[in-house]
């Protein structure tokens, strides 16, 4: 609690305030354009972030990433088009709500429910992430390195409907992790000095989240600009209110835990709300053209959900969303490590980190709602301009790294790759992951065989590890035994791949 | 391999092969074996060093190899990629691959001029060339716009930020 307070001490600075506001402007910008999702917001704002202290930066990306994350809802309730996965639910009842007129209901109540989830999401996370942080500082490499590799199994072989794709995905990732000379000798470089260091992870981010998806858009954009519902100031009316709490509660308890699982992701959660409110509500008439409950229950999923994410990512330094991984590859950049010493070693910056998420979260309710007429309008960019902007701002996100051309030769190269992905069906995330974690894994295993002077068994010699590869056996078990109930059942493939 | 991509509904239980997905497979492929010659071609590690730099690449390098191949077989069994769908992405058109080689000519000229020209001109090209290639047909304001980001950009990387972006061929003009 005190270092909490220390932590809003640090946030409340009028100079770091002034970057919590300038993040939530900048991220709820970005995040509202079509297109573009709130992984992508992070990717592409991350530059701005570098030359700032630390402990802003962090403070102005809690900013972005809670408003890029409301962005991302507001289009999906205006346009009929969701960007990413989590927040195809909220499209579902709350364009119908936008089209039937009432946009700025489903718009506060959007709002709201996450501002609702955001606090409460933090809360756990407050008091959650140092106690898991103290549990998992009593591991050992052989425990991390099981952990990740459930995470890298669970992201692929759990989320997305294609695990062969899934695997895919990953495994370029592990690919591109290769690269570089961590393990004394250089890999995958082709003798090129510049590859030494491994490609940026910010160059692989932009180049597939940002350029893939430009040049995929290019490939099939509208002919026909899409219809944009015009919006009023959001306000709600008494039964609005009465009708959404509940749904904001119970998103809640669905998101964070999902959030929490080196799985978990937001699709099921959010999921999980819509049937829930459905089954629950006094309106069942209403569901299908525009009911209140299905709008504020997964959208408050969503935003619990994003916070759970947080609770590994800042405990055990282990990415399970597309979002997640570019914060942690932000944080990298600021030369942080997340992970279980992090909160030892910096306990100004956590909790300076912890308690901006509540501005942030705070600021988001005060700006956002009077300025939704206006975030509205952005939406009418001419595609042209908005997409050239993004190949624009990619662009010069890649070469501020290091100003240098084959930096940008490599971001073509991974946005080809982005737009193959897209055209394949080939889920990002797993690549991300797999980029991220690969060297990761590599190291662990290293030190693992290194204290056990090369014995294998060390690997299942701690019990969290026999509990994490217990969990991935019954995981497979699982997977093997509904694609077998299923009718035309294609069940080896990821047996041997996994294996 | 989940039973959803099996069944798409628009394929009438046969023979959809969606042929561009071997050439998917032989990419894999072509990247299996890279690494796998990589991997082969590294020296042995310290005698204290329990992890060999080549096990990864082995590894990863056969994994590919095997996903190309059953890649590759479960394209022939009529497996159809689920093309992603977007806010701006209209996919009963077909593809406009055109238009993406275009954009692709653009970067190109992007990334052999930057060093020599700058960000500021560069950027102001890249801006004005995509917007008309995605089909913006006002061509001054599209410079207009495209030099306006660039310079602004500059500066606000420069001064705001402190992030020095060379200048280029504008050295000393800007």
């Amino acid at each position: 609690m005190e270092l909490l307070m220390e932590g809003f001490a640090t946030a409340l600075t009028p100079t770091n305030l002034m970057f919590a506001v300038i993040g939530v402007l900048l991220g709820t910008a970005v995040g509202v354009l079509p297109g573009i999702g709130p992984a992508m917001t992070v990717a592409l704002l991350l530059p701005v972030t570098y030359s700032v202290e630390p402990s802003s930066a962090l403070i102005m990306f809690a900013g972005i990433y809670y408003g890029g994350m409301y962005g991302g809802s507001t289009t999906s309730i205006l346009l009929n088009t969701p960007g990413e996965s989590s927040s195809v639910v909220t499209a579902l009842e709350g364009n119908k709500m936008a089209k039937a007129g009432r946009a700025s209901q489903a718009l506060a109540t959007a709002a709201i429910g996450s501002f609702v989830a955001g606090t409460i999401g933090t809360v756990l996370l407050v008091l959650l992430a140092p106690n898991i942080a103290d549990l998992v500082v009593q591991l050992g490499a052989p425990s991390y390195f099981a952990i990740m590799v459930l995470a890298l199994f669970a992201v692929t072989a759990v989320l997305g409907s294609s695990k062969l794709r899934g695997f895919v995905a990953l495994f370029l990732g592990l690919a591109i992790g290769l690269i570089g000379t961590t393990t004394g000798q250089a890999r995958l470089t082709f003798g090129s000095p510049k590859l030494a260091d491994g490609i940026d992870i910010v160059v692989v981010a932009v180049a597939i989240f940002a350029i893939g998806e430009a040049l995929w858009v290019a490939a099939h954009l509208r002919r026909r600009p899409l219809d944009i519902i015009p919006v009023g100031q959001p306000w709600m009316s008494r039964s609005d209110w009465s009708r959404s709490w509940k749904p904001w509660l119970r998103g809640t308890a669905f998101g964070f835990p999902f959030g929490a699982l080196p799985a978990g992701g937001a699709e099921v959660p959010t999921f999980l709300s819509y049937i829930t409110e459905r089954r629950l509500t006094k309106h069942p008439e209403e569901f299908g053209k525009g009911a209140i409950e299905g709008v504020a229950g997964p959208e408050a999923a969503n935003n619990a959900s994003a916070a759970g994410t947080l609770v590994p990512l800042l405990s055990i330094g282990l990415p399970t969303t597309a979002t997640a991984a570019v914060i942690l590859v932000a944080m990298q950049n600021y030369g942080l490590q997340p992970g279980p010493q992090f909160l030892d070693a910096n306990p100004e910056l956590v909790w300076g980190l912890l308690a901006s998420l509540f501005i942030a979260n705070a600021l988001l309710l005060v700006i956002n709602l009077p300025m939704a007429p206006l975030w509205a309008k952005l939406l009418q960019i001419p595609r042209p301009y908005l997409y050239a902007g993004i190949l624009f701002f990619a662009s010069l996100g890649a070469y501020s790294v290091n100003f240098d051309a084959f930096d940008l030769g490599l971001l073509g190269v991974l946005g080809v790759l982005g737009l193959a992905m897209r055209r394949f069906g080939i889920p990002v995330l797993p690549l991300i992951i797999g980029v991220i974690l690969g060297p990761k894994l590599e190291e662990q295993l290293t030190t693992a065989l290194q204290i056990s002077s090369g014995d294998v068994s060390t690997l299942w010699s701690e019990p969290v590890a026999i509990v994490v590869y217990v969990i991935m056996a019954l995981l497979l078990v699982a997977m093997a035994v509904s694609s077998r109930r299923s009718p035309v059942a294609a069940p080896k493939d990821e047996e041997k791949v996994s294996a | 391999m989940t039973t959803l991509e099996n069944t798409p509904p628009q394929a009438d239980r046969g023979k959809v092969v969606d042929t561009a997905q071997y050439g998917l497979a032989g990419f894999l492929l072509v990247v299996g074996v890279v690494v796998l010659v990589d991997a082969a071609g590294l020296r042995d590690g310290f005698a204290d060093q329990p992890v060999q730099p080549h096990t990864f690449g082995y590894i990863v390098g056969t994994v590919l190899v095997l996903l190309s191949v059953l890649l590759a077989v479960a394209t022939f069994r009529g497996d159809v990629a689920e093309e992603e769908s977007g806010e701006d992405v209209d996919l009963t058109q077909g593809s406009d691959w055109a238009t993406v080689a275009k954009l692709g000519a653009i970067f190109l000229v992007v990334v052999l001029t930057i060093s020599w020209l700058g960000w500021a001109i560069v950027g102001a090209f890249l801006f004005a060339g995509t917007a008309w290639v995605l089909g913006s047909r006002r061509l001054l304001l599209d410079v207009a716009i495209g030099a306006a980001l660039s310079i602004l950009t500059w500066y606000g990387f420069y001064v705001g930020l402190g992030i020095p972006i060379p200048a280029g061929i504008l050295d000393g003009v800007l």
